[in-house]
């Protein structure tokens, strides 16, 4: 048995979904095998080769890689999954949007997100936003996974030695071309990865007032998040939307400013260690999460904040 | 051009689901259902487009139980032209709806079909994806702007790590975002006249489509709790607890 892996990565560095990925494949049991596809994305394959618990790294290196356009990503997991138990990509954008599509050429279902593996075709997923927990069981010949990232320890990114192979590319199917990326550079830690994360919501009342949060985001060492409303309110961009249709995120501290703590917004962060509330609505359900929670004006707080770490 | 919108019925967003006892699944008798919020992303846009001269007609589909017939009578009201309804009381995963709605679009032969990008009850984020690899189509996913051109779409995608803008050619599969546009709500004129639009009703045998599950449920159950802590009295205390008892600053 082995379990191939779809690694994402921007060509030169493989992105940390990844190794939390492995840890979930290596679970599975078997030989774990990881498949970079870009292009000039040697780099990435060398980084993969260090992994700690990859035996084998499969190279696709092509111009209809470049932008890892599921319309042609699939079918070259396709043409090796026959090969393989398992094919595991993380739940991020990038796997959601090519695993599906890998699932149905090999006719056979997907199970979304899996945040637990209780034998090799029995896995544990969130379903209703995080309200239920179901435990499936795949009855396909080759089970189609993607993982959810903060659910898996991520496997040492140095250590390990495996051998990389170059995989046969194919042709650019056409269907698609890729335009451009838009997106703020930002200089702080990435949501998902972060160890701390400071999130704003609707009670932050405009984008400018984002730089309270950055502030003590800098303090920190934090990234900056954000609810959907915030987001919709055009504060912050979409990259920065934690919950159920956003980002999933369990830092070790979380702290919350002007959310309510809708069940959405809960979904995508009611797994970090701790959680800090700051509303000025004791009633708010955030409280109900939070492990610290202050009843305060947050354009009070924010500032005695900032002020209180630096001491 | 048709557009195809395929919708799924779903407990309300705002109902907080409750799991059976028996673990077997959550509470859906007498819960309120509703049409999955991205689905009505989905039709809205539908309409837009036809306002906008740039569609003909619009066909919302939905799959599964008779009821579903609700959630096609408001994308009826909300301005959609007709309905189909493939009824099965078997509990479909999306690898049987992509198989079903292929059916309807070889039927129907739509130069679009926009869908949610998730439906908020299993949270599968799976369908569209498996309906374009079914068709060979291209794919745009989780779309916050849609422009149509000829022959082809540009769509802006809401990727981890910001947007993405892609061309893809039609016909095409696209799979909606929150931020597409706001649904709007039906009026009670559109709602009486949603009434006597058409609603054909096909079997999957019919359809020639197996849609025994493949990934079966064996239980479901609620998840961990998380308790609520304490109030703070003020910021000062705040950064104590976290320096000193959580350790986490
Ligand atoms: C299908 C679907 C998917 C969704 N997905 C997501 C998702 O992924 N993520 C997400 O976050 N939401 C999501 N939502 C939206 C969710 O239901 C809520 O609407 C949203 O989370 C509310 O954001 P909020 O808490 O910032 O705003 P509000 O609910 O308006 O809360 C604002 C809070 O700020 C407080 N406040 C105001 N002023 C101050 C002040 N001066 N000082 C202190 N506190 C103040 C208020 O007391 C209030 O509690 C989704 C909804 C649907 C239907
Ligand atoms: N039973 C269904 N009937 C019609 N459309 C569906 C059904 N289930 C899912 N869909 C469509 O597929 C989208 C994504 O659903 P899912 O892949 O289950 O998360 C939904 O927003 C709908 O547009």
């Amino acid at each position: 048995m082995s379990v191939l892996v779809l690694a994402e990565h921007d060509n030169k560095e493989i992105k940390p979904s990844t190794l939390n990925t492995v840890t979930a494949a290596a679970k599975l049991g078997g030989d774990v095998v990881l498949l970079v596809a870009g292009q000039g994305c040697a780099d990435a394959g060398a980084a993969a080769a260090k992994i700690k618990g990859v035996s084998k790294v499969l190279v696709a290196d092509a111009p209809a890689y470049a932008h890892h356009l599921a319309e042609n990503v699939a079918p070259l997991v396709v043409g090796l999954a026959p090969d393989y138990s398992h094919v595991l990509a993380p739940a991020s954008t990038y796997g959601k949007n090519i695993m599906p599509r890998v699932a149905a050429l090999l006719d056979v279902g997907q199970v979304s997100d899996i945040s637990g593996i209780e034998s090799p075709d029995t896995f544990v997923r969130p379903i209703y936003a995080g309200n239920a927990m179901a435990t499936v069981q795949s009855k396909d010949k080759i089970k189609v996974i993607t993982v959810r990232s903060t659910s898996f320890d991520a496997a040492p990114a140095e250590g390990g030695s495996a051998a990389v192979e170059s995989a046969a590319a194919g042709a650019d199917t056409g269907l698609t071309e890729f335009l451009r990326l838009e997106s703020q550079k930002n200089e702080r830690p990435e949501l998902t990865t972060a160890r701390i994360v400071i999130s704003g919501g609707r009670g932050m009342q405009a984008g400018d007032n984002f730089k309270m949060l950055e502030a003590i985001a800098d303090k920190l060492g934090a990234a900056v998040g954000a609810s959907r409303a915030a987001v919709d309110a055009g504060f912050v961009p979409n990259d920065y939307q934690v919950g159920q249709t956003g980002k999933i995120v369990a830092p070790e501290l979380y702290i919350a400013v002007g959310i309510s703590g809708a069940i959405q917004h809960l979904a995508g962060m009611k797994d970090s260690k701790v959680i800090v509330a700051i509303n000025k609505d004791e009633e708010a359900p955030i409280f109900q999460v939070a492990d610290y929670g202050l009843v305060a004006d947050l354009f009070k707080a924010l500032p005695e904040l900032t002020e209180e770490l630096s001491k | 051009m048709k557009i195809l919108v395929p919708v799924k019925r779903v407990v309300d967003a705002n109902i907080k689901v409750r799991v059976k006892a028996d673990g077997t699944g959550v509470e859906t008798q007498n819960v309120k259902m509703s049409m999955n919020p991205f689905c009505e992303i989905a039709v809205e846009q539908a309409i837009r487009l036809k306002e906008a001269g740039k569609a003909t007609e619009i066909i919302a589909v939905s799959c599964g139980v008779a009821q579903s017939q609700e959630t096609l009578r408001t994308a009826l009201a909300m301005g959609a032209d007709r309905g189909i309804l493939v009824e099965t009381d078997v509990a479909l995963e999306p690898l049987a709806i992509a198989k079903l709605l292929k059916a309807v679009v070889e039927k129907e032969q739509p130069g679009l079909v926009i869908l949610g990008k998730q439906a908020i009850d299993n949270d599968c984020n799976q369908t569209g994806q498996m309906l374009a690899a079914l068709l060979g189509w291209p794919q745009g996913t989780f779309i916050s702007k849609l422009e149509m051109g000829d022959g082809s779409a540009e769509v802006t995608r809401e990727i981890d790590g910001g947007l993405e803008v892609i061309k893809i050619k039609l016909p095409a599969i696209v799979t909606v975002d929150l931020r597409l546009n706001e649904p709007r709500y039906a009026s009670l004129p559109n709602i009486m006249k949603a009434k006597k639009k058409p609603i054909e009703t096909l079997k999957p045998d019919a359809l020639g489509v197996d849609v025994n599950p493949r990934v079966v449920t064996l239980k479901v159950v609620e998840p961990p709790k998380r308790n609520a802590g304490v109030k703070v009295p003020d910021v000062k205390t705040l950064v104590e607890k976290l320096r000193n008892e959580a350790k986490v600053i």
